[in-house]
């Protein structure tokens, strides 16, 4: 038997609110199920179980709040604990370095819109809309045959959608301030900005995007992601957690998103072994997060571990920003907007999009000469798109 | 405004074209003297006379193959089959001349016959004398296939017939020739294009010939459980009109088909397959259809009833299709 604890999803989290039981006793749950909902100070957030077996007893009702580690149900046939045996025996663990590191296995997607799994029955026209407009058919109800969703149920979905548009965003305040604070307190920042011509990219995505239907469609975010995460995988003292026994480089690659929510809201949950996607596969998985943060779903493996974190401003941005690190990561790549600017090319001057890359260091983990090489490297990358 | 049988709209329909056209000729088993297995021809032997309302042997290949000789030859011959059972005499004459000659000959001859005969079950006649092939008819390429399903297509759709240059088969339900309705006259109609009977938004039925009725019924059942329900009738089995099935698709989303035919290879297999080939991602439940169970089709009435498609089915199958 085991038992399943309060995750840690982040770093500055010490209790939840367990909102939701989404299994009862008797249920048979497995790897990657989602068992409840837990109200962080970064919204109402599905945890998901990590070892499978059939759910015994559940020790706290909906809406107690219990610290970090406590136990919240036991289950039968489970080996262990659900987490991390140190995250389980941590009661209120500080905020530390220590993220949940419970793994999904490889080759186990994590249901993007359109490859949901085989239990989930929805009808053709109600996954159609649904990918149009980015709901996960796993949050509708189906009102059709045998539970199936149709297309009148995503229709009612969207409609709550705009309705809930709006997540209560003062929570997500407080905990956004709670973690720039301790970065700006702990974080020994330095900062690197390099400025480079695009074109070699935007013209291979122009093509690219050229042949295909908008729903298959690159944006240059998804390249920049690719390039970011395998130019961190050469670069292992900028990919990880930095916790009181100092900086432990993370194998896995995945790279957090800050995406802004409307009304003045930020998350930046993980793409998880981002540098492994294929580029339609990083777009689609890209597509789906932003959707789900901007409705304030995202799931406890995406928060809590995101081992360094792109801020992209997109193209409605400026020329560059210098971001604040999230801690325990020890690097954040900023990218501005591609604008287009008069540049030397050998002895001639021409008009190319120019993209402004910039990186913040934790100096107790790595150096500025790496952080340029790093930045060097992220622009080679993007020079051959092709090999994304 | 005249009310008609669906009967004598064909007979009217066959006096008008004869009248027309001096190269208009009908000839069958038991057409002249008796007036027609079914009455349609009854009286038409003496305005005309037996020159072109003709008793022929009881041999369906001999008789359709002169009547596509006929047809070949310049005239425009109309020839009934008593059922669509006996047609299958007759089958080597449709499918190796008829529907052929045109291709073959590289379009120098055209078989302008037209083929009626009466189809479909629930006279208690046993299983030689009931079966539904329109929909093997539909199958081969180079013949029109119709099925009048009301009195104003009955009335219409055999001047058409005559005036196209290919062969054209048209299946008449025996179960409507006593049905009666008023006929606005002139009656035109095409015979390219199925026809919305019934209006709705949440579930289309296809159907076609002597199972519109059923249909229409099971739809205004449906329509008391708040089910908004559409009614295709095809008319025109081959070539079959996708347009007005996949327009109808585009708004309900769901879909049963109604064919007195049996199911396996049936019609109803085909307009699946075109809704799944052309409209997957407009549907929003399994396709679902009504068709004879696959029995010859039984003599005893509670078993007939029981082999063909009935309201009370159709509307089992719109409420499975809805999820009620």
């Amino acid at each position: 038997m085991g038992v399943f604890t309060m995750p840690s999803l982040g770093a500055d989290m010490e209790a939840g609110v367990l909102v939701e039981w989404l299994k009862a006793p008797g249920d048979a749950v497995d790897h990657g199920d989602i068992i409840a909902v837990v109200e962080t100070d970064k919204g109402a957030i599905e945890v998901e179980v990590f070892e499978g077996g059939t759910i015994g007893e559940l020790l706290v009702e909906a809406g107690e709040k219990v610290p970090v580690g406590a136990e919240l149900a036991r289950i039968n046939g489970m080996v262990g604990t659900a987490q991390k045996p140190e995250l389980a025996s941590a009661p209120a663990p500080k905020p530390g370095p220590e993220p949940m590191r419970a793994e999904p296995k490889l080759g186990e997607p994590r249901t993007p819109t359109g490859a949901t799994p085989k239990s989930l029955r929805a009808s053709p026209a109600a996954r159609r809309l649904a990918e149009e407009h980015g709901v996960d058919l796993e949050t509708v109800t189906g009102t059709g045959p045998d539970g199936a969703i149709q297309r009148t149920d995503v229709e009612a979905a969207t409609t709550q959608l705009d309705e809930n548009a709006a997540p209560d965003l003062a929570p997500m305040r407080r905990a956004i301030a709670a973690a720039m604070k301790r970065s700006k307190r702990e974080i020994p920042h330095y900062y690197l900005t390099h400025s480079f011509d695009i074109s070699s990219a935007t013209r291979w995505l122009a093509e690219y995007n050229s042949e295909r239907p908008p729903p298959q469609r690159l944006l240059l975010g998804a390249l920049l992601l690719k390039a970011t995460a395998l130019a961190l995988s050469e670069f292992p003292e900028f990919n990880g957690f930095f916790g009181e026994d100092g900086f432990t480089p993370s194998e896995a690659i995945h790279l957090g998103s800050a995406i802004s929510i409307r009304g003045g809201g930020l998350a930046a949950p993980a793409i998880r072994d981002t540098n492994t996607l294929s580029l339609p596969d990083l777009m689609v998985r890209l597509r789906d997060l932003v959707a789900r943060t901007r409705r304030g779903q995202f799931r406890s493996s995406e928060i809590s571990d995101p081992t360094a974190t792109v801020s992209s401003l997109g193209e409605r941005g400026v020329e560059s920003l210098l971001p604040v690190i999230y801690p325990p990561q020890v690097a954040i790549v900023g990218f501005g907007s591609a604008t287009r600017r008069p540049w030397a090319v050998k002895d001639t001057l021409a008009i190319r999009p120019v993209l402004s890359a910039s990186l913040a260091g934790d100096h107790r983990a790595n150096d500025g000469h790496r952080g340029a090489l790093l930045l060097r490297r992220i622009e080679a990358l993007l020079n051959e798109p092709e090999t994304l | 405004m005249t009310e008609l049988t669906y009967r004598e709209a064909i007979r009217g329909a066959i006096r008008k074209a004869m009248l027309a056209d001096h190269r208009v000729f009908l000839m069958g088993e038991d057409v002249g003297r008796y007036g027609g297995c079914y009455g349609v021809s009854k009286g038409l032997l003496d305005e005309f006379g037996p020159e072109r309302i003709r008793d022929t042997p009881l041999s369906e290949s001999a008789f359709t193959g002169a009547g596509i000789g006929a047809a070949m030859g310049g005239m425009r011959p109309i020839v009934e089959i008593m059922t669509c059972n006996f047609s299958l005499l007759s089958l080597d004459q449709v499918m190796n001349n008829a529907a052929t000659i045109r291709h073959m000959s590289g379009g120098q001859f055209h078989v302008p016959v037209v083929i009626r005969m009466a189809t479909g079950g629930g006279r208690q006649l046993a299983a030689q004398h009931s079966h539904s092939l329109e929909g093997w008819y539909a199958h081969i390429p180079g013949i029109r296939v119709l099925a009048p399903a009301t009195v104003e297509d009955a009335a219409g759709m055999l001047g058409p017939a005559l005036d196209d240059p290919d062969p054209v088969l048209i299946f008449e339900n025996a179960l409507l020739y006593n049905h009666s309705e008023d006929v606005n006259e002139p009656v035109e109609v095409d015979i390219d294009h199925a026809v919305v009977r019934r209006a709705g938004k949440d579930l289309t039925l296809v159907t076609y010939g002597g199972s519109l009725g059923k249909t229409l019924a099971a739809a205004d059942e449906l329509g008391t459980d708040g089910i908004s329900t559409e009614v295709i009738d095809l008319r025109v089995l081959r070539p079959l009109d996708d347009v007005t099935i996949l327009t109808s698709l585009a708004k309900t989303r769901r879909c049963v088909i109604v064919d007195e035919g049996w199911r396996s290879g049936s019609l109803a297999a085909e307009i699946m397959a075109r809704i799944v080939e052309q409209s997957f991602w407009n549907l929003d439940a399994p396709l679902a259809r009504v068709c004879s169970e696959e029995v010859p089709v039984p003599y005893a009435a509670h078993l007939e009833q029981a082999a063909l498609p009935s309201v009370a089915k159709i509307v089992a199958a719109g409420r499975a299709v809805m999820g009620r």
